[in-house]
């Protein structure tokens, strides 16, 4: 086991936890804070079936975003779906590859173009337009950075200077049961897990919360039917019981 | 006409979007509200004067904990805040899509830069990356410099909702901007027009401070002027026990123009159609303006004022007059503040919107309309930001569009839209929504109208249209306002209703109400 390869490990670990336990807090939070208004932004679906459609449209397609701004939507729709793409090939890592994995890799493989090119454009608007680059912190530009840097280094090994990659798998695999194997000493892959461990920690106190967050939009998410169902939350039902009007009154009294 | 530069129109029927000027609307905000009007709604009132020249208040003693622990509070409350401050990307979306951005070119009235005066004093304060790498993340310290930057900002945006339509994730300025007003009321920093105005709803029942005796005159005057008109005699009936309606409508209908005409509208529709109704004395406001403020408890409060009348007078419906801001409290947030209404017929949704009642009637081929009334003019509707966007009429989606304009259609025989950006949920803010009919903020509401009135001057221009038509009393008010700085006369601003009531052809001689002073003769007719 050599240092570099027992450091990295312990790192994916760490990110991992940081990703899987950082994001189910924030969920948590998403879910048990309650929404006490019904605020659907309409025409808003009278049907749970058709809150389900709007949000898959939204999820899938970027509807609002396409509505909105066809640049931003051009490269966001490319770079979100090179990535879903990219990830799928990566599962080849952690899991045995099978016919639809296979089948996959190559589209995976270019897809990696058009991510580069959905963050090229992301980023060069967030420097050209005077509008976007107003409201960008350094945060917002060090984002992109670090997906371009994993996107960059992850097409070099791709199409440059090539890793071993089964023995990739085998860490991996190995970390999954605890049955440690050694990284490869390329310096490009080591570069790669850096960055995208970097990005799992990050995950959850940075605006890639956007993520699972999307799903608790209220605006999206509810139903309009407040005139056939009453809505009302926890903390407003405690007014109604003792018969209050402000808060302060049922905390003291 | 004034001290600063009022947009030019180009008639091209869209607006281009502007460079950003920053600063250009930095300044103090609206006027602040006294202590006693923000004892009246319960929020803190230990403030004083402040020394000096300025008129300015002074922040209430530990006014920064007060703040961070409101905001606290409320991001535990509302989901909608917490998701909101935390998921943005920053993608810029939003940033051409508000009126007041397009016409102030100011970058703080872009959605996502509105929303940011709040976001980086909750990551400064509440997030991990904010504690520890504020400049990283864009994060600030929250001092009275940001305090002011709230209150002017957060008085600048009319909570239309238009950017939450455009985002990807739904993020919507209103929730951050209702929590902004929130947490300044809680130091010291309440807008005087706001609060004002629902210290009088809770002291007199409307925003105007009408008493019942002006109302009741007003009202008397009113059935005058239609029997004068038409020599029928329309019943404007006021705390009317066992009315069928309970008519809830803003307070500006009662001597406002255009307003009241759609009042007159609303009369003879219920006359037409044989519906007993009155107005309550106690409740006689629609407007909440408890929204504009965030204040879930003081929009209760003022909700509640409707149930207690609908019960008072025994009433079987409730039906809502033209006005924006308080048909989506009523339609979205009546039943969670007030309910439930299972003490009315359920025959009926509660609320009803007053164009739910006549499009319905009109299809029922119940009122005689003669369309020919109205060919003076060629219509267009202004769809009002409130019900587009947070609000619905009949059982589909969407019939907040149809339903003023099958209406406007029944009783006119020229009706053109906008271009299709600028209506349906897409549509413009009037400018003066959400708290900002104010005189102290006139140049917000000249600038933030351009975009609006693009959209008219166009449809001026290609299709001769010479009125527009809204069905909120804050559109009407303001547009009546600042439309004569572009060019337009006021009067081009019409009721929905105001329309309604030129085409309606009376068959009804009698109300199915009796006059209360006729009361006592009707009695001795029918006694048991």
């Amino acid at each position: 086991m050599t240092f570099v390869s027992l450091l990295y490990g312990l790192l994916f670990y760490f990110a991992t936890f940081i990703l899987i336990g950082g994001v189910a807090r924030k969920i948590h939070q998403y879910w048990t804070t309650p929404a006490p208004l019904k605020i659907p932004t309409t025409p808003a679906p009278v049907t749970q079936k058709g809150v389900v459609w709007r949000m898959f449209r939204e999820v899938v397609f970027f509807e609002s975003l396409f509505r909105s701004n066809k640049t931003i939507w051009l490269f966001a729709f490319l770079f979100h779906m090179a990535l879903w793409l990219v990830l799928l090939r990566h599962s080849r890592y952690f899991v045995e590859t099978g016919f639809f994995l296979n089948f996959i890799q190559p589209f995976g493989k270019y897809a990696s173009f058009a991510m580069v090119l959905g963050l090229a454009g992301l980023w060069i608007r967030r420097v050209i337009v005077d509008r976007v680059r107003y409201i960008s912190s350094p945060s917002d530009h060090l984002m992109l950075a670090l997906l371009m840097g994993i996107a960059l280094s992850g097409m070099m090994m791709t199409f440059v200077a090539h890793t071993d990659i089964m023995q990739v798998k085998a860490f991996f695999r190995g970390l999954m049961f605890f049955d440690w194997h050694n990284l490869p000493a390329s310096p490009l892959l080591l570069v790669h897990l850096l960055l995208v461990a970097i990005l799992m920690i990050i995950f959850p106190i940075s605006k890639l919360l956007h993520a699972p967050g999307v799903f608790f939009s209220p605006t999206r998410n509810q139903v309009d039917n407040p005139r056939e169902k009453r809505h009302v939350a926890p903390w407003a039902l405690e007014l109604e019981k003792h018969n209050k009007i402000y808060l302060d009154e049922v905390k003291h009294g | 006409m004034a001290d600063y530069e009022v947009p030019k129109l180009t008639g091209a029927g869209y607006v281009e979007v502007p460079a950003i000027e920053p600063g250009s609307m930095a300044g103090k905000g609206p006027f602040v509200a006294k202590p006693d009007f923000q004892k009246a709604l319960h929020f803190p009132s230990d403030f004083n004067k402040g020394q000096g020249e300025g008129e300015r208040y002074e922040l209430v003693p530990d006014w920064k904990n007060k703040a961070l622990a409101k905001l606290d509070d409320l991001r535990h409350r509302y989901r909608s805040l917490q998701l909101y401050l935390d998921i943005c990307v920053k993608c810029g979306a939003c940033t051409d899509k508000c009126h007041y951005f397009i016409g102030t070119k100011d970058p703080n009235n872009m959605p996502v830069a509105r929303q940011d005066l709040l976001r980086k004093v909750y990551r400064r304060y509440f997030t991990f990356a904010g504690k520890h790498f504020p400049k990283l993340v864009g994060a600030v310290d929250l001092t009275e410099e940001v305090v002011e930057e709230w209150y002017n900002y957060y008085h600048q945006c009319s909570q239309c909702r238009r950017c939450s339509v455009f985002c990807p994730y739904g993020i919507d300025t209103a929730e951050v901007s209702m929590a902004g007003r929130e947490i300044l009321d809680h130091i010291g920093r309440g807008s005087k027009y706001n609060n004002e105005i629902i210290s009088k709803v809770f002291k007199i029942g409307n925003n105007l401070g009408l008493p019942g005796m002006a109302l009741a005159d007003t009202l008397e005057g009113l059935e005058e002027d239609v029997e004068a008109d038409t020599g029928i005699k329309v019943r404007f009936p006021l705390d009317e026990e066992g009315a069928e309606v309970l008519l809830v409508t803003p307070s500006a209908d009662f001597f406002a123009e255009p307003h009241v005409d759609g009042l007159m509208g609303y009369a003879k529709v219920f006359h037409e159609a044989g519906i007993s109704w009155t107005l309550s004395s106690y409740a006689s406001e629609g407007a909440n303006f408890g929204m504009f403020i965030g204040s879930y408890e003081n929009m209760r409060r003022i909700a509640l004022r409707i149930r207690e009348a609908a019960i008072k007078l025994k009433v079987k419906r409730i039906v809502f007059g033209e006005c924006g801001h308080a048909w989506r409290v009523a339609y979205s947030f009546l039943n969670t503040l007030a309910g439930p209404f299972d003490f009315l017929d359920p025959k009926y949704p509660v609320p009803q919107h007053i164009l739910e009642v006549t499009w319905g009637l009109i299809q029922d081929g119940k009122l005689v309309l003669d369309k020919t009334a109205n060919d003076d003019k060629v219509l267009t509707f202004h769809d009002s930001c409130n019900v587009a966007r947070g609000s619905r009429m009949g059982d589909k989606p969407g019939g907040q569009f149809e339903y003023p304009r099958n209406v406007i259609k029944a009783v006119c025989n020229h009706f053109v839209d906008m271009p299709a950006d600028t209506i349906h949920d897409a549509t413009f803010c009037c400018g003066g929504g959400g708290g900002l009919l104010t005189d102290d903020l006139m140049e917000l509401r000249v600038k933030g109208a351009q975009p609006r009135m693009e959209a008219l001057k166009y449809v001026t221009n290609e299709h001769g249209v010479t009125h527009m038509a809204a069905i909120c009393a804050i559109c009407k008010s303001q547009f009546t306002k600042v439309i004569p700085y572009y060019g337009f006369k006021m009067d081009q601003i019409v009721s929905v209703h105001q329309l309604v009531s030129n085409a309606l052809v009376l068959q009804r001689q009698v109300s199915v109400q009796a006059r209360p002073d006729d009361e006592d003769e009707d009695e001795d007719g029918d006694e048991d």
